[in-house]
């Protein structure tokens, strides 16, 4: 199991490196995920790597599954596992510090400041990356009108969007998206 | 309601001003958040269905979940926490159960409220890729896709809609200001993030020193 071990090192090295660039979410590690998995050590194809990124949107939870699914393509569950582990072990580490310091000196002068300073930056980036994911996925008319539904629908009424998603998942299976 | 101590002091956050006022000792730092204090295993199930209805970003499910559903945090609070995790390394919502496992149920709660967001979806996501190495049938997938996408993007207007609110109806003029540059600078603009941040984040913590 030599070869075994050194691809489970790789991952973990890879993905360890990786988590530092999925700032503002795992997409935006996607890039340089696809150089390194396809063009670099030929993991994956071309193909394979897109209909892992599909398979990955369409799972529910956070988009740094996609992680899991490369992990498990080149060492099984081992690999699955190791490749997460790699992804989320060191930025949680310091995210809880982090989070704990901030609790701890919750009222002072430049938590407060600080906080308040990244809130209204944050807001405005969200609304950008909204609006990114809202031009990939509205390119025709049929789509747009299903985002601007689902917008006011989830904005003024408590419905679950579960409910939407399934209806929308079913219009596009029968082609009228 | 007592807070369980760090066996070791927490390293000091990225981003340390000068400590021009002496650290606040307030041991129930959760005193400021919504009282039911979740347990255990209210934590993993909560994270856990955050996590399987999050079809395209779980973003909007924290947020409803959190502030609507379970009332453990305000709307401002949920806007601070975020804020938080998304300038911190890695993925936003994996940090954000990390913060809030951790401030509700110390170390273990960090790390059942991860499992309850992690743990699901890699079940799901292995069973999904070993069918479609046997199977492959990615066309319908596709096409379905196509629709919760579209959905999804629906989804994330109306979720920074409601996070907007709190900052347009305060009393703060410069926050709704500095929230709409940043998005005209990256959604319209598309200016490089790093140049936008280095520009945009000082005048903003500035902004929020002089205000507090």
């Amino acid at each position: 199991m030599k070869a075994g071990d050194d691809a489970l090192l790789t991952l973990a090295g890879f993905f360890a490196l990786m988590s530092l660039f999925a700032i503002g979410g795992a997409n935006s590690a996607v890039p340089e995920m696809h150089r390194y998995a396809v063009d670099v050590k030929h993991w994956l194809t071309d193909a394979q790597f897109a209909d892992t990124f599909a398979l990955a949107q369409v799972t529910p939870g956070p988009n740094v599954i996609i992680v899991t699914l490369i992990g498990y393509h080149v060492a099984g569950l081992i690999g699955a596992l190791v490749a997460t582990l790699s992804m989320c072990g060191p930025t949680c580490l310091f995210a809880f510090f982090v989070g704990r310091t901030f609790d701890r000196f919750r009222g002072a002068a430049w938590q407060v400041a600080l906080s308040g300073g990244l809130v209204p930056v944050t807001l405005g980036l969200t609304a950008a990356s909204a609006a990114v994911v809202a031009t990939a996925a509205d390119y025709s008319w049929r789509a747009a009108a299903i985002s601007l539904l689902t917008a006011l629908f989830a904005y003024w009424i408590r419905i679950s969007p579960l409910w939407i998603f399934a209806a929308a998942a079913l219009l596009g299976l029968g082609g009228l998206v | 309601m007592s807070f369980p101590r760090l066996t070791r002091p927490p390293s000091p956050p990225v981003e340390t001003p000068p400590a021009e006022t002496p650290p606040h000792e307030t041991s129930p730092a959760a005193a400021s958040l919504a009282p039911p204090r979740p347990g255990l295993a209210e934590l993993f199930i909560t994270f856990a269905t955050i996590s399987l209805s999050g079809f395209g970003g779980v973003l909007a499910w924290s947020r409803r979940m959190m502030v609507e559903e379970r009332r453990w945090l305000t709307p401002e609070q949920f806007n601070e926490a975020y804020a938080l995790c998304a300038f911190l390394p890695g993925p936003n919502i994996v940090n954000f159960s990390v913060i809030f496992g951790s401030r509700f149920r110390g170390p273990l709660g960090a790390v059942i409220a991860l499992t309850g967001l992690l743990g699901p979806p890699m079940v799901i996501i292995v069973m999904i890729g070993a069918l479609y190495a046997h199977y492959g049938d990615l066309p319908a997938l596709r096409r379905a896709l196509i629709g919760v996408a579209a959905a999804a993007a629906g989804l994330m207007m109306a979720t920074v809609a409601k996070m907007a609110g709190p900052l347009f109806r305060g009393r703060a003029v410069e926050r709704p200001v500095v929230a709409v540059v940043t998005f005209g600078a990256i959604g319209i603009m598309h200016w490089p993030l790093p140049l936008v941040l280095i520009v945009v984040l000082p005048i903003s913590i500035a902004l929020a020193w002089v205000r507090r």
